[in-house]
C-alpha cells in the first residue's frame, strides 16, 4: 500500500481518528493568514493555504521550552535540584507541511543531533513526529525551494505525501511512520500505482514551472570566507535593517536559543527561549565587551551563517530552504535572494569598481 | 507620485553635488508589490534610485538617531515631528539635517490590500486620480486609494512636514473633521474584565520579535527595558504577563513623544495593533497639556518639564 485515494469524507473522518493516536497539528486560518496550531476538538486543518505567516518550527521546538523545574525552599528534600517536568513525549501529527518546511527540519537536525551532541528536548520532540506534507499547487513569488535544495513536491524529510486529486486527495507514503499514520487514520483505499505516479509526477512538474526565482549558490563554497566576510556591499546590504528579530523568528531553519530562569518566590523554572542573531544582546559578553556591537555586523552574521558557514561545515547546501518568510515579512524589504546571488557573485578583484561605499 | 519622486532625486543630486550634505535617506524601490525599502545615497549619479509612493511608511527618523554628519532626509508629517522629536532629545543636530520635507498624501496599508482580494499579489499601482489598481493571478480589483489607507494615515491631522528645508510640493490640505480616539474612548469605556480580555485578545499572537520597537525612532536606548539583564525586569519567555509588561511599559516610554507614524503596527509580522497604547497617552497628553509631539524645535514637552500649573488630579 505505497499509495492511496482519499475523497473528501474519508480525509474527515481520518483526521478524527488520528486524533486518537496523535496529537494533530495543521494549518489553521487565522485572519488573513494561516497558522500551524494544535487541532483539537472537531478542528480540522484547512488545506486551501499558500504558506503558514510562521513556519511549522514550533511543533518540534517551541518559542519557550522547559527544561527543568527546581525549588529553592531547604525545607524541601529536592531543593536545589534540577528535575525535569513532566514531557509529553505522545506521537504527534503534522497534516500538510510543506515539502520545504519538512526540509528545514532535516538541516536543522544537523545542529541538534550530530555526533557530539544530541539535544534531547529537540530530539524526543521530533522522533515523536510523523511529517504529512502537502504539494504544493501555487507556490508564492516569493518561494525559491527549486534552488534551496527542495522543490514543491519533494519528499525529503516527510513520512507521507498528500497531494489535491478530483474529489479528495492522493498520499504516498515514504516511510514506515507514514504507512502506519495512513492505517491509523484509514486511509487504505489503494491506488493503481501507474496512475498514482503518473499524478504525482504530472502535479509536480506543474508546480516546479511556477517557481520564478532561483538563487545562485554554486560558487559559496569555493569562495574565501574572509573576502565574502570583507566584502564592501555589508553596509549598504545592514542600513535599512532594524534588527527587529522577525526574520529568524519566522525562519524554519533558525534554531538559536537563550537559557533563562524563572522563578517566583522559591519555585523556579529553567527555560529556553528563541534567540535571534540580530539582538546585539545575543553575543553581549559578562565583560560588557560585545563582539558584534554593531548593526552591520549582526546582519553580517545571520547571511554568513546560512549563505556561508553552514554550507562549509557540513557540504550539504546552504541553511535556507527558500520559504521566502523573511522576504515576505521582513518590515525593511531586506531579501535574502539578493543578498544570496550577491554573495555568490563577489569577486573581490572587481570590487574596486563596486558603487557600495567602503566604510 | 512621479512628481514627488523627480523632485526628491532632483533635491538629492543638488545636495550631494554641492556638497551640504554627505548622505541622504530616502527610499528606494523594493523587491515586492507594496514594499519600499529605506536606503542611503552618497554620490550624485545615484540619486535616480530615490523614489516615492504610498509604501513608504517606514519612519526614517528611526535612522537619524545619533547621526554627526551631514545628512538629508526624506520626511513625511509624521516622520518630520520625530526629527524634532530626535532635535529636542539631544539626538540629533538641527544643523546637521537637511529636511527634505514631503506633503504626505498618506500611506497604503499592505495588509488592508492583501485581506481585500483573494490570491497572491503581483503588482500595485497608484493612479493620479486616487485609485489603487491591485493585480494577480487571475484577478483585478480597484479600489479607491481612501479605502486602502494605513489606521494612522487615516485619522491623520499634521500631513505637512512642521520642519523643512527643502520641500518637495505645495503643502497638501490638512484633514480637520476626524476623530483620532474613538476606539480610544470604547476601550475606556469597558470594564476592568472587558478591558482586560481586549488586551489579552490583542497581544495573544505577539512572538516578541520586537519589530514594533525597532521600527520606532522613540526607541533607542542603548540597552532596552526588556533587554537589561543586570536586574533583568521582564522575563524573555512566551508568560502573558511579561508580553504585556512590554507592550505596556514600551507605550509609557512613548507618552508625550509618539508622533502615530504608524511604523511599529505596520513593521509587526503577525498584525497586532499596539497604537492604541500609545493613542491613549497621545489623547491624555493633549487633554492635559494641551501637548502634541513634534510640533516644534522650541518647546520642551510636558513630560520633562514643570510648570506650577500641571493639571494634578489624577495623583491620588
Ligand atoms: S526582518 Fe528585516 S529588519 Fe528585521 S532583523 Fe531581519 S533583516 Fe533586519
Ligand atoms: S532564510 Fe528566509 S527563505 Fe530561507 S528558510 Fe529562512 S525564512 Fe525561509
Ligand atoms: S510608538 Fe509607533 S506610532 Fe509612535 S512614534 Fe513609535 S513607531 Fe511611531
Ligand atoms: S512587532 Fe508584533 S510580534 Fe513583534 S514584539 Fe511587536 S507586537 Fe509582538
Amino acid at each position: 500500500m505505497k499509495f492511496v485515494k482519499i475523497d473528501e469524507k474519508q480525509w474527515a473522518e481520518g483526521i478524527g481518528k488520528l486524533k486518537s493516536g496523535y496529537r494533530v497539528f495543521g494549518p489553521v486560518k487565522e485572519g488573513k493568514d494561516h497558522e500551524f496550531r494544535e487541532l483539537t476538538g472537531d478542528a480540522s486543518p484547512d488545506m486551501a493555504f499558500s504558506n503558514t505567516r510562521l513556519s511549522p518550527k514550533s511543533v518540534v521546538y517551541p518559542q519557550s521550552e522547559v527544561m527543568f523545574e527546581y525549588t529553592t525552599d531547604e525545607s524541601r528534600p529536592d531543593h536545589h535540584i534540577l528535575k525535569e517536568p513532566r514531557r509529553d513525549d505522545t506521537p504527534r501529527a503534522v497534516i500538510g507541511i510543506r515539502p520545504c518546511d519538512a526540509l528545514s527540519f532535516l538541516l536543522v537536525r544537523r545542529n541538534f543531533d550530530s555526533p557530539e551532541y544530541k539535544d534531547p528536548y529537540w530530539l524526543r520532540n521530533y522522533e515523536a513526529t510523523t511529517f504529512v506534507g502537502y504539494g504544493c499547487n501555487d507556490p508564492c513569488a516569493t518561494c525559491f525551494c527549486t534552488s534551496a535544495g527542495s522543490a514543491p513536491h519533494d519528499t525529503q524529510g516527510l513520512d507521507a505525501l498528500v497531494v489535491d486529486r478530483d474529489g479528495g486527495y492522493a498520499a504516498k507514503a515514504i516511510t514506515e511512520k507514514g504507512e502506519a499514520l495512513m492505517k491509523a487514520a484509514g486511509w487504505t483505499d489503494a491506488m493503481d500505482e501507474a496512475e498514482a505516479e503518473a499524478l504525482f509526477a504530472d502535479r509536480a512538474a506543474a508546480a516546479e514551472k511556477k517557481i520564478t526565482r532561483q538563487v545562485a549558490t554554486d560558487k559559496l563554497a569555493e569562495k574565501p570566507s574572509m573576502d565574502l566576510y570583507d566584502a564592501p556591499f555589508w553596509e549598504d546590504v545592514a542600513f535599512s535593517c532594524i534588527n527587529c528579530g522577525t526574520c529568524t523568528y519566522l525562519c524554519p531553519t533558525c534554531w538559536c536559543f537563550d537559557i533563562q530562569d524563572e522563578c517566583r518566590g522559591c519555585e523556579g523554572v529553567r527555560t529556553r527561549n528563541w534567540d535571534s542573531c540580530m539582538a546585539p544582546l545575543f553575543t553581549a559578553h559578562g565583560s560588557g565587551h560585545n563582539p558584534r556591537g554593531e548593526k552591520v555586523q549582526r546582519v553580517r552574521q545571520r547571511f554568513m551563517h546560512k549563505l556561508k558557514y553552514y554550507v562549509d561545515k557540513y557540504g550539504e547546501g546552504i541553511q535556507c530552504v527558500g520559504c521566502g518568510r523573511c522576504v515576505r515579512s521582513c518590515p525593511v524589504n531586506i531579501d535574502i535572494r539578493k543578498v544570496c546571488d550577491m554573495m555568490n557573485a563577489y569577486d573581490p578583484e572587481a570590487a574596486n569598481d563596486c558603487a557600495c561605499p567602503t566604510t | 507620485m512621479r512628481e514627488y519622486t523627480d523632485k526628491i532625486r532632483q533635491i538629492a543630486r543638488r545636495l550631494l553635488e554641492e556638497g551640504k550634505v554627505d548622505r541622504v535617506i530616502g527610499f528606494k524601490k523594493g523587491s515586492m508589490p507594496m514594499m519600499n525599502e529605506p536606503c542611503v545615497i552618497r554620490r550624485p549619479q545615484d540619486a535616480d534610485q530615490l523614489i516615492w509612493d504610498g509604501n513608504c511608511g517606514i519612519n526614517l527618523a528611526n535612522y537619524l538617531t545619533g547621526a554627526k554628519d551631514k545628512v538629508g532626509v526624506v520626511a513625511k508629517g509624521c516622520d518630520s515631528r520625530n526629527i524634532v522629536t530626535h532635535i529636542i532629545e539631544n539626538k540629533l543636530d538641527r544643523d546637521n539635517v537637511v529636511v527634505i520635507g514631503v506633503p504626505c498624501q498618506a500611506m497604503i496599508d499592505k495588509r488592508k490590500i492583501a485581506a481585500a482580494v483573494d490570491g497572491e499579489i503581483s503588482e500595485v499601482t497608484e493612479t493620479d486620480d486616487g485609485k489603487v489598481v491591485v493585480r494577480g493571478n487571475g484577478f483585478e480589483k480597484t479600489f479607491d486609494r481612501a479605502e486602502t489607507l494605513q489606521d494612522n494615515c487615516a485619522i491623520c491631522v499634521h500631513r505637512n512636514p512642521v520642519i523643512c528645508d527643502e520641500p518637495v510640493a505645495d503643502p497638501v490640505p490638512e484633514q480637520t473633521d476626524v476623530d483620532r480616539y474613538a476606539d480610544i474612548r470604547a476601550i475606556d469605556a469597558m470594564s476592568d474584565a472587558e478591558r482586560k480580555a481586549f488586551f489579552d485578545d490583542m497581544f495573544a499572537e505577539c512572538i516578541r520579535c520586537y519589530a514594533c520597537r525597532n521600527a520606532c525612532p522613540l526607541c533607542y536606548c542603548p540597552t532596552c527595558f526588556v533587554d537589561e539583564s543586570r536586574p533583568q525586569w521582564v522575563g524573555k519567555g512566551q508568560d502573558e504577563n511579561d508580553i504585556r509588561t512590554f507592550h505596556f511599559l514600551r507605550a509609557y516610554h512613548c507618552a508625550g513623544r509618539c508622533t502615530d507614524c504608524g511604523a511599529c503596527e505596520r513593521a509587526c509580522p503577525v498584525g497586532i495593533k499596539m497604537r492604541v497604547l500609545t493613542r491613549k497617552l497621545e489623547k491624555d497628553c493633549k487633554e492635559l497639556y494641551g501637548w502634541e509631539a513634534g510640533m516644534s524645535v522650541d518647546q520642551r514637552p510636558p513630560l520633562d518639564a514643570y510648570k506650577p500649573n500641571d493639571p494634578d488630579a489624577f495623583i491620588k
